[in-house]
């Protein structure tokens, strides 16, 4: 970022094109803190004014006002009140609905009275003619006293100039107050506030007071002042409340002279879709038929894209095999890397599907609608329906679900929901689920036409939810924390979903999961290969013993190579890690070679997959790489002679996946959002000690 | 006492004057003032939540929330 920039914050109600306006302003220079660790709070993007005037836009969360009701919205708040920060924005631009303008101009009347230089971009102009909307807008600029510029973000009409509107306001940089509202209600009270520090406008004083939410700037001494203000509460609600009448008050003042609605020519569609989708019956129906439709397609879009990935990354195996030079660096490429980074590219066509059709259902409406119909359902087991997004969007990945669960105001639901997301289906199970179920059930129809395979995966994916519900209801049970419950949705107009948007919204949200998890997944296949590779002097000899070995005098060359290598493996530092809990994994049906994937996968599922195949090929020391699965199916339990990965140990380990709670970006993740470690410690251990009983109750029935 | 709650779908009512201090201060904002007109919309399956159209805003309230703000009914 230049220095001469201007800092423009995007700031605005959700639904009103906020984030479409943001796309148009910054296209592709977006740029997002990628998770785990560091917040996705913030989006930024830089945008070119005129020829000498660039901007960095940020991309604040959707808010009705400045008194923040959740995480989400207190963002907005810190930022604007913190002048003292870097970050503080230089301009602020307000993104207002053209036909919800007197709600818009509501939080509009509170950032202009925090005298910052402003901007009001009204979207959606092109709806106008046909809703019947017509507005004045020199006389609304006059009587906002602000620029004021008509945009159709959607369209790409009007963006030109929002850019000039945003220089010509930087430049004159006026920020007078719209209202003062405060003054009007009782003056000596707010003369006395205004009082201990003149250099904050009146109203970051009153948002310090009832926010308790201090800048830097304000010394210790005037914060016991702003904080003697809050002792009466009463008055303080009281007051917050005449604060918002009379604003409104102001602003039908302004509406009245500027902004004319003709009702005949609203059109009625939303009630007609309203009335089906929220309908007792058909709303139920046509929501699971929605997630039917998810998953399904899951399935059936990913499996060709994915098959091709995987061979691919096999080929290419191969190919730096045969042509790389023989030595450390080489077994590393080989047997490291190329399969690390092919188990993370395995994942992006399954969780761009997941992510598509979420951004989809949040973009036309719908998902209201969904909150609306489950929030009683919802609120039985503890939660809440804006829950219902999270539970959903976990099915992607648990993490950018966590973070969705910021807009749930009540602190026990918002929990609640947090614990039991990584019960949901996430798409690091998916690739340990295919492979086990094509290994262990037969690729036959049911009913005549629904494949076997798929029905098992639907069933997974149920259980999945059913333990999160019956989790919820155990912790409402439970938990004592006290939270005052509210809840409040706007239902949003529906909107054919706009293709820019969703494009973004994949996009970026696909990348930061493939960088984010696969940097873990990455760097633990090469420690795995380092792991596999060494150990002990016991490894170092097992070439020579082997070889020396009378009884293996019989055997051919192959064989002797291959007794070589599963020695090996026994003896390196995994093998010894996998031998040392097999013990306690016997029971459940596996052995250590599932046990060293059972540890890698603590850090992240998907790895499973990928050891199991490090393993083998590690093992094999043969030049011909075949398919993990294949691998998997010779695999012989020696106790039994039987297959390894038999009935009812892939159900036994089915059932493991379904529950525990291996995935480290995850876990670091609710302590970020819990600030505590004994939020994840519960999950990490509770999810896995139940994993762990019914993996063991299953096998031990089955077999 | 007629509150939102009351009301039945399609029914409209006024926010009473003396409502105020029982507003949520975020439904204020969200453009439930006293005098305003308020229509039912949609109740959910399971009665609970309710929708309603206040100033322009669609909302779905709980009916907790909805019993606590009186109203006149048209």
């Amino acid at each position: 970022m230049a220095k001469n920039d201007i800092k423009v914050a995007l700031i605005g109600n959700p639904n009103t094109g906020k984030t479409s306006l943001f796309n148009q302003l910054t296209g592709l220079t977006q740029k997002v803190g990628n998770y785990p660790g560091v917040t996705v709070d913030k989006k930024k993007g830089t945008c070119k004014l005129s020829a000498t005037q660039n901007a960095v836009i940020t991309d604040l969360p959707g808010t009705y006002s400045i008194n923040p009701t959740s995480i989400d919205e207190s963002i907005v708040l810190k930022t604007l009140l913190k002048k003292d920060i870097k970050e503080s924005p230089d301009v602020i631009l307000v993104v207002a609905d053209v036909e919800n303008l007197k709600r818009n101009l509501l939080l509009f009347s509170q950032i202009k009275d925090l005298e910052i230089p402003t901007v009001l971009a009204i979207n959606m102009v092109d709806q106008m003619s046909r809703k019947g909307i017509s507005i004045d807008l020199t006389a609304l600029k006059e009587e906002l006293n602000t620029e004021v510029v008509l945009i159709s973000a959607r369209k790409n009409q009007g963006i030109k100039n929002v850019k000039d509107a945003i220089i010509k306001c930087h430049v004159a940089a006026k920020a007078s107050p719209m209202c003062d509202a405060n003054y009007k209600i009782d003056p000596e009270y707010f003369d006395k506030l205004k009082a201990i520090n003149p250099n904050f406008s009146l109203y970051e004083l009153w948002l310090m007071v009832t926010q308790k939410n201090f800048p830097a700037a304000i010394s210790k001494k005037e914060k016991a002042q702003l904080l003697s203000f809050n002792k009466d509460v009463s008055r303080l609600k009281k007051y917050q409340h005449k604060e918002t009448i009379y604003r409104y008050q102001e602003i039908n003042k302004v509406l009245k002279k500027t902004y004319i609605v003709d009702k005949s020519k609203a059109t009625d569609l939303r009630s007609k879709l309203d009335k089906v989708f929220t309908h007792k019956i058909f709303g139920y129906l046509i929501f699971f038929a929605v997630l039917l439709l998810i998953f399904q397609s899951i399935f059936d879009w990913s499996s060709l894209p994915m098959d091709l990935i995987d061979t691919t990354f096999a080929e290419l195996s191969d190919f730096a095999r045969n042509n790389l030079p023989m030595g450390i660096l080489s077994d590393l490429i080989v047997e490291g890397i190329i399969p690390g980074i092919g188990g993370v590219i395995i994942f992006i066509p399954q969780i761009a599907i997941l992510f598509l059709f979420i951004a989809v259902l949040e973009e036309t409406g719908y998902m209201s609608r969904v909150v609306f119909l489950m929030d009683k359902i919802m609120r039985r087991y503890g939660m809440n329906g804006k829950s219902i997004i999270p539970l959903i969007s976990g099915t992607a990945c648990a993490i950018p679900a966590i973070m969705a669960t910021r807009t749930i105001s009540s602190w026990k639901e918002r929990l609640i929901t947090i614990l039991v997301v990584p019960f949901t289906t996430c798409s690091a199970r998916l690739p340990v689920y295919t492979i086990l179920i094509s290994l262990i059930i037969p690729n036959t129809k049911i009913f005549g036409f629904y494949n076997l395979q798929a029905f098992t995966l639907l069933m997974l994916y149920a259980l999945g939810f059913v333990t999160a519900i019956l989790a919820a209801y155990i912790l409402q049970k439970t938990l004592k924390i006290k939270s005052n419950s509210f809840f409040v949705v706007e239902m949003p107009n529906y909107k054919l979903p706009s293709i820019k948007n969703v494009a973004f919204d994949v996009l970026e949200k696909t990348k930061a999961f493939v960088f984010g998890a696969g940097k873990i997944i990455l760097a633990l296949s090469v420690v795995l290969w380092f792991l596999a590779s060494n150990g002990p002097s016991s490894f170092k000899n097992a070439e020579e013993n082997v070889t020396n070995n009378i009884e293996n005098r019989q055997l051919s060359a192959t064989e002797l190579q291959q007794k070589i290598g599963s020695v090996k493996l026994e003896n390196s530092y995994i093998g010894i890690m996998g031998k040392s809990i097999e013990p306690a994994i016997k029971p459940l049906g596996y052995d250590w070679k599932v046990g060293i994937a059972l540890i890698t996968s603590f850090a992240a599922r998907e790895v499973f997959v990928g050891t199991l195949a490090t393993i083998y090929s590690v093992e094999a020391e043969d030049e011909n790489t075949t398919t993990i699965k294949e691998k998997m199916r010779s695999e012989i339990n020696p106790d039994t002679g039987k297959q390894r990965f038999n009935f009812p140990a892939g159900m036994s380990l089915l059932v493991f996946y379904a529950f525990a709670m291996q995935c480290m970006a995850t876990l670091a993740i609710v302590k970020r959002e819990t600030k505590t470690w004994k939020w994840p410690l519960i999950q990490l251990f509770g999810m896995t000690g139940l994993a762990y009983i019914c993996s063991l109750i299953v096998y031990q029935i089955l077999s | 006492m007629n509150t939102i709650a009351s009301l039945g779908i399609g029914e409209i009512g006024y926010i009473s004057e003396g409502a105020l201090e029982h507003i949520p201060l975020k439904l204020l904002e969200m453009g439930c003032l006293p005098g305003a007109e308020v229509e039912l919309i949609q109740i959910a399956p399971l009665k609970d939540p309710i929708y309603i159209c206040v100033n322009g805003s669609h909302l779905a309230i709980r009916k907790e929330t909805a019993s606590q703000i009186q109203i006149l009914k048209s």
